[in-house]
């Protein structure tokens, strides 16, 4: 309990400490909120094609709208502002990174806890389950996925969630199986506390903190994942695109020579990856009472 | 040995079943087969042909039978755009896959270790740190970008390689090869680069860390007070006792570099397995996605248990099932 009631100040004026995580922590909040605020920041609304011009495709970084807008980023084929298109791109990209990573964390969570509370075969079944699942590259498991179901945000979401789910439960089990035998739990039991305020009020908050931390690298994977299989043409619709599939729409480009429709989005991709996996490195860094 | 060895075969003979019937309930048992082969005009009774010919209107138990018996026997149905065996097209793909996925990892293998070792042997070296800094991107960097980056670096603005295709191949033993032309090198150069960069990051950071951990031994202390050189110490007692984990993780990832060369054979027109996967989603072409899936399954299935007896053959602590 000590460990988890570590005063959040301490915790902050440590991660403070260091300069770059300091850096990637600002960048993430950036990024968070241009996200967040898309509809407001960008100069178009990218997918409102009456705001579109064709006559604009394929422009340069910096150059001119017919109506006088600068496209600081250049245009796609379609005469779409890449900026804009980016900052709703982005959007998409980091709410299915964190929804998926969310509802990931949660069923793990709970698959972890019952099969270290229960044992015997429940617990037996969902560790051959996890077994089965992690012995498959996640790319592979999502990638078939959406072949069967089809594409659509909701159905990225859920081979997201499919192929995160395991690592958690595993992790929360091997956790909770060391917490369950430690004498506060006795102590708890011998007090008559119910099994379920056992798991939730005492098991739960000592378990958390770490898988917190793999989590928040785990969205930077879950985007990049998803990228990926947006990229593969298997995961988002050309309505709700993601930073993904505005690459793939400007791969094509590429070879003429037009590099900014792929470069620019593969850029803003690159620096959201990079920003998480910072933050998360420096937070499991703090948390990890072996380099202390 | 023994006992440790059946163990291992009964769970890689239950994982094969499951998946088999994975597969079957996903493919099969999702949506008509039939809506996707026929003309929609048919008529009711060209329906009900079509429907009995694919053994369609008997019970799942039965047609799960049937497709299990003809996996058996390398019967996975045929193609519906090439009009082929499935299996035929898969294994005739595969040495590219194969091919890509074994020089990704020896680019992988080849760098990583000595880049590793280089860094925990003096870690605060800038160089080491630039490895370091080096590895943390190639850890961020999506697959797919890379490629595309190095296709838009060396192909189009400085034109030193090709972008796509295999190039000139050689028959080894019926199987054509690119690694042994000079063109084709030329062509599997960016591919094999851009798979290879995850695991290069990741051989890195594993190397590192043995290497480090080695360090601080009693035996790396008892080499020295023996009076051994600096190098002798890494070459004989640090190395030998790092690359057994090395060795386990460069195994088993080579089934993800196979599934990761999805992406890369799609970017680079590689014409192997994975893009014709991609392709057979594209059209819904059943068989071969099915044809794919129990082909790779077999493959990782293979791998993880050829990696599991070599690392108990290596560690004998793992043969007594403590660890599993």
């Amino acid at each position: 309990m000590m460990a988890a009631a570590a005063p959040t100040g301490v915790l902050a004026a440590n991660y403070a400490r260091d300069r770059i995580a300091m850096v990637a922590l600002w960048l993430l909040a950036a990024l968070l909120f241009a996200a967040f605020a898309a509809p407001w920041l960008a100069q178009q609304n990218p997918y409102d094609l009456a705001q579109l011009d064709i006559l604009d495709a394929k422009l340069a970084p910096g150059a001119q709208s017919s109506a006088g807008l600068s496209y600081w980023l250049g245009t796609d084929d379609q005469g779409r502002d890449m900026l804009s298109a980016i900052l709703y791109g982005l959007r998409i990209s980091l709410g299915v990174g964190i929804a998926s990573t969310a509802l990931a964390l949660g069923l793990g969570l709970t698959a972890g806890l019952i099969a270290a509370r229960t044992g015997g075969w429940i617990d037996g079944l969902i560790m051959r389950i996890v077994d089965l699942q992690l012995s498959f590259p996640a790319i592979l498991v999502a990638l078939i996925l959406l072949a069967l179901t089809g594409q659509g945000i909701d159905r990225i979401i859920l081979a997201l969630v499919v192929v995160q789910w395991a690592y958690y439960a595993r992790t929360v089990r091997a956790a909770a199986m060391v917490e369950l035998h430690k004498e506060y739990v006795e102590a708890a039991v011998c007090m008559g506390v119910s099994e379920a305020r056992i798991l939730l009020r005492h098991v739960l908050p000592n378990v958390l903190p770490p898988v917190m931390v793999v989590a928040t690298v785990q969205i930077a994977q879950a985007i990049a994942l998803e990228a990926t299989l947006s990229f593969l043409g298997l995961g988002l619709p050309i309505t709700e695109p993601s930073l993904g599939l505005l690459i793939a729409n400007g791969y094509a480009h590429l070879l003429s020579g037009k590099y900014w429709i792929s470069f620019f989005p593969g850029l803003a991709l690159l620096v959201t990856i990079v920003a998480i996996n910072l933050v998360g490195d420096r937070l499991r860094d703090l948390l990890n009472p072996r380099l202390s | 040995m023994l006992s440790y060895l059946l163990r291992r075969l009964t769970w890689s003979a239950a994982t094969l079943l499951v998946m088999s019937l994975l597969v079957f309930a996903g493919v099969y048992a999702i949506g008509n087969p039939v809506d996707l082969l026929i003309n929609p005009q048919a008529d009711q009774a060209e329906i009900a042909r079509a429907t009995a010919l694919l053994g369609l209107d008997r019970p799942l138990w039965e047609q799960y039978w049937l497709f299990f018996r003809g996996a058996l026997g390398g019967d996975l149905g045929i193609s519906f755009a090439a009009s082929v065996p499935a299996i035929d097209l898969i294994l005739e793909r595969m040495p590219a896959t194969l091919e890509l996925a074994l020089t990704a990892m020896l680019i992988a293998v080849g760098l990583g270790i000595p880049l590793g070792l280089f860094a925990g042997l003096h870690p605060q070296s800038w160089l080491a740190r630039s490895i370091m800094t080096l590895s943390t991107i190639g850890f961020a960097l999506p697959t797919f970008w890379v490629g595309l980056m190095l296709i838009m670096v060396f192909s189009v603005q400085l034109g030193w390689l090709p972008t796509t295709g295999r190039g000139a191949t050689v028959d080894v033993l019926g199987v054509p090869l690119s690694v042994l032309t000079a063109d084709g090198l030329r062509h599997l150069l960016l591919p094999a680069t851009t798979l290879a960069l995850f695991k290069l990051a990741l051989l890195i950071r594993l190397t590192r860390a043995g290497t480090q951990d080695a360090m601080l031994q009693d035996y790396v202390r008892y080499a020295r007070a023996k009076g051994l050189s600096e190098s002798a110490v890494v070459r004989s007692h640090v190395l030998p006792n790092i690359l057994i984990p090395i060795v386990t993780v460069a195994g088993l990832e080579l089934g993800s570099l196979i599934a990761f060369a999805i992406v890369t054979e799609t970017v680079f027109a590689w014409p192997g397995m994975g893009k014709l996967l991609i392709d057979s989603i594209n059209v819904l072409d059943r068989p071969v996605i099915v044809a794919y899936l129990l082909a790779t399954v077999c493959l990782f299935i293979l791998i993880n248990l050829l990696v599991d007896l070599l690392y108990a053959a290596l560690d004998p602590r793992v043969q007594s099932g403590t660890t599993r």
